[in-house]
């Protein structure tokens, strides 16, 4: 307790407070904005790393993605084009609303929910992150090397449509990950010595998410302007209120495991709460046509699992979304490496971060019921200017994270594979995971091996370990019979198919 | 070929856009892959064996991130020439409806490749300004003015920003002395 309390002190310095309202507000816009998201925010902000202190960096960072999930449902439910993946079910029902004239009440419960939401989570995370820590401590290499394989394994198998373009986004970042000197050699450098230390991943992270996607989007720029639906203050009746609570309690319970999970997101449980709220409610006639509960329960979730999500960066070092992935390379710079002995050593510094996940949330609810109509104007900022941006600060970062060109050559290459990335459907989230994780499989290997005097059997010498491989197996089956299931039902119309080309 | 009101039993008109479209397209990105699976593969060839001590060869994780790349890139050809179509990633401002748009993409990289060869030169409080200028024109901006002195306030901004806040040094080039 005294400690989440020294963290309040810390989270509360005017200084630090003033970045977690820039965090928040800054979160809020680029959530809003379309084409950038928390991750690409993130990553263009990495040079603050360079002179800002630590806490208050990561405070900015926290607030940026709680902001960040908050603002995605904005565009939501005024634009029915979801910016991030997490708050495409929010779309489903708030955009109706919104077409009814309760964009008002849609985005006050989203608001409200992700406050509830987000505080139940942050405790959630109090509660559980001094618990886990002891436990991970004791974890060896092989263990260590499991989770890894597991969690690169769930981000790449369990989200997006095409497991194949999930696992060639996961090798290339693999592949990207194998640059540089190992035992004094150097591999995959192309005879580069600006190589030799590795590919940035502030360059990468820049490049795939920032120049990749605003090149994508120059490309395909829609040139007629979106239809906004006009928004006054948010605010919600009784009836609305009765009709919201239990979704976002049911929401946020959804939402934290997910989000804690190595194969967390947000875009599991926000599907899983629209449809449990969906056969609770007592209006399942409004569903469709914009019932309030599709709204409150996915909303919930969404920040929920963001909570969730910082429980196996901070104790494991394992980022399990975009955002999170980011920020673990925030803490890098910061010459901090999240994991077992990182919540003992840095005390301090990780209630403080707590500590502002509940001034950010507080911001959040204070900020953005009154700002609301001022976020539906940024959706009119011309487009060249708002792209021009992003390519303009993704050049700076990237420079700033070398001062050389070379890392601006490279942002280049790197950026036009995020476009083709994008061409081909090929996930980016497996990449960039597997960029941050692929040096640290390789050492816990090395480490494991090393203990176990060139062993291969030590791997399942830690219980933990075979619980990966049992989970990572589970996995493997799972989707073997959905597939045979998928094909089985898609058999019979390609026989009668045949049969008609034949007659 | 055949009339859609003909008999009942005639067979329906193939559908052309379910049958034959391959995505020939993605048969490079399948080449893409077998290129840096192979290079992968090749240059842990190139590394010693390192030191007796070492159980976990520096080639290993190349030899499998590489075999696994060129296995994938087999697995995307043939889905490509299954008819397996791409899911293009969609967007607030993505219009997919109209095809890429080569001619932007290719203006814009023109415009990177610029602040890339010129930044040292020239200096960020130019190149920059070119870049944000130059995007914004490529993008359908023809307000020149506005465009120059946005872009201009910008890359000025954040050279002093980074200079004086962050700490980090952006390059002067030609300017050095004057800013």
């Amino acid at each position: 307790m005294d400690l989440l309390l020294d963290g309040f002190a810390t989270a509360l310095t005017p200084s630090n407070l003033l970045f977690a309202v820039v965090g928040v507000l800054l979160g809020t816009a680029v959530g809003v904005l379309p084409g950038i998201g928390p991750a690409m925010t993130v990553a263009l902000l990495l040079p603050v790393t360079y002179s800002v202190p630590a806490d208050s960096a990561l405070i900015m960072f926290a607030g940026i993605y709680y902001g960040g999930m908050y603002g995605g449902s904005t565009t939501s439910i005024l634009l029915n084009t979801p910016g991030e993946s997490s708050s495409v079910i929010t779309a489903l029902e708030g955009n109706k609303m919104a077409k009814n004239g309760r964009a008002a009440q849609a985005l006050a419960t989203a608001a409200i929910g992700s406050f509830v939401a987000g505080t139940i989570g942050t405790v959630l995370l109090i509660v559980l992150a001094p618990t886990v820590g002891p436990l991970v401590v004791q974890l060896g290499a092989p263990s260590y090397f499991a989770i890894m394989l597991l969690a690169l394994f769930a981000v790449t198998v369990v989200l997006g449509a095409s497991k194949l373009r999930g696992f060639i986004a996961l090798f290339l970042g693999l592949a990207i990950g194998l640059v540089g000197m190992t035992s004094g050699q150097p591999r995959m450098t192309f005879g580069f010595a600006e190589l030799s230390d590795g590919i940035e991943i502030v360059v990468v992270a820049v490049a795939i998410f920032a120049l990749g996607e605003a090149l994508w989007v120059a490309a395909h720029l829609r040139r007629k302007p979106l239809e906004i639906i006009p928004v006054g203050q948010p605010w919600m009746s009784k009836a609305d209120w009765g009709r919201s609570w239990k979704p976002w309690l049911r929401g946020t319970a959804f939402g934290f495991p997910f989000g804690a999970l190595p194969a967390g997101g947000a875009e599991v449980p926000t599907f899983l709460s629209y449809v449990t709220e969906r056969r609770l409610s007592k209006h399942p006639e409004e569903f469709g046509k914009g019932a309030i509960e599709g709204v409150a329960g996915p909303e919930a979730a969404n920040n929920a699992s963001a909570a969730g999500t910082l429980l196996p960066m901070l104790a494991l070092g394992l980022p399990t979304t975009a955002t999170a992935a980011v920020i673990l390379v925030a803490f890098e710079s910061y010459g901090l490496q999240p994991g077992p002995q990182f919540m003992a050593q840095n005390e301090a510094l990780v209630w403080a971060l707590l500590a502002s996940l509940f001034v950010a949330n507080t911001l959040l609810l204070v900020l953005n019921l009154p700002l609301a109509p001022v976020w539906a104007k940024l959706l009119q900022i011309p487009r060249p200017y708002l792209y021009a941006g992003i390519l303009f600060f993704a050049t700076l970062g990237a420079y700033a994270a070398g001062t050389s060109s070379f890392d601006l050559g490279l942002l280049l290459v790197l950026g036009v594979l995020g476009f083709a990335m994008r061409r081909f459907g090929v996930p980016v989230l497996p990449l960039i995971i597997g960029v941050i994780l692929g040096p640290r499989l390789e050492e816990q290997l090395s480490e494991a091996l090393e203990i176990s005097r060139g062993d291969y059997g030590t791997l399942v010498g830690e219980p933990v370990a075979i619980a990966a491989y049992v989970v990572m197996a589970a996995l493997l089956v799972g989707l073997v019979v959905a597939r045979v299931r998928s094909s089985r039902s898609t058999t019979p119309t390609s026989v009668t198919e045949k049969d008609e080309v034949n007659a | 070929m055949s009339q859609q009101h003909a008999a009942p039993a005639a067979p329906p008109a193939p559908e052309p856009t379910r049958h034959r479209v391959v995505d020939t397209a993605q048969y490079a990105m399948a080449a893409f892959l077998a290129v840096a699976g192979a290079y992968v593969v090749y240059n842990g060839t190139q590394l010693r064996g390192g030191m007796s001590a070492d159980f976990l060869p520096p080639s290993t994780f190349a030899y499998v991130v590489g075999g696994v790349l060129l296995v994938l890139a087999v697995l995307l050809a043939v889905a490509t020439a299954r008819g397996d179509v791409a899911e293009a990633e969609e967007g607030e401002d993505v219009d997919l409806s109209s095809g890429t748009d080569v001619r932007t993409l290719g203006l814009l990289v023109a415009v990177l490749c610029v602040n890339v060869f010129l930044i040292e030169i020239l200096g960020w409080a130019i190149t920059g300004a070119i870049l944000f200028t130059g995007a914004a024109w490529v993008l359908g901006s023809r307000h020149w003015v506005r465009d120059i002195a946005l872009g201009v306030a910008l890359s000025v901004g954040t050279f002093y920003a980074f200079y004086v806040g962050l700490g980090v040094p952006l390059p002067a080039g030609i300017l050095n002395g004057v800013l």
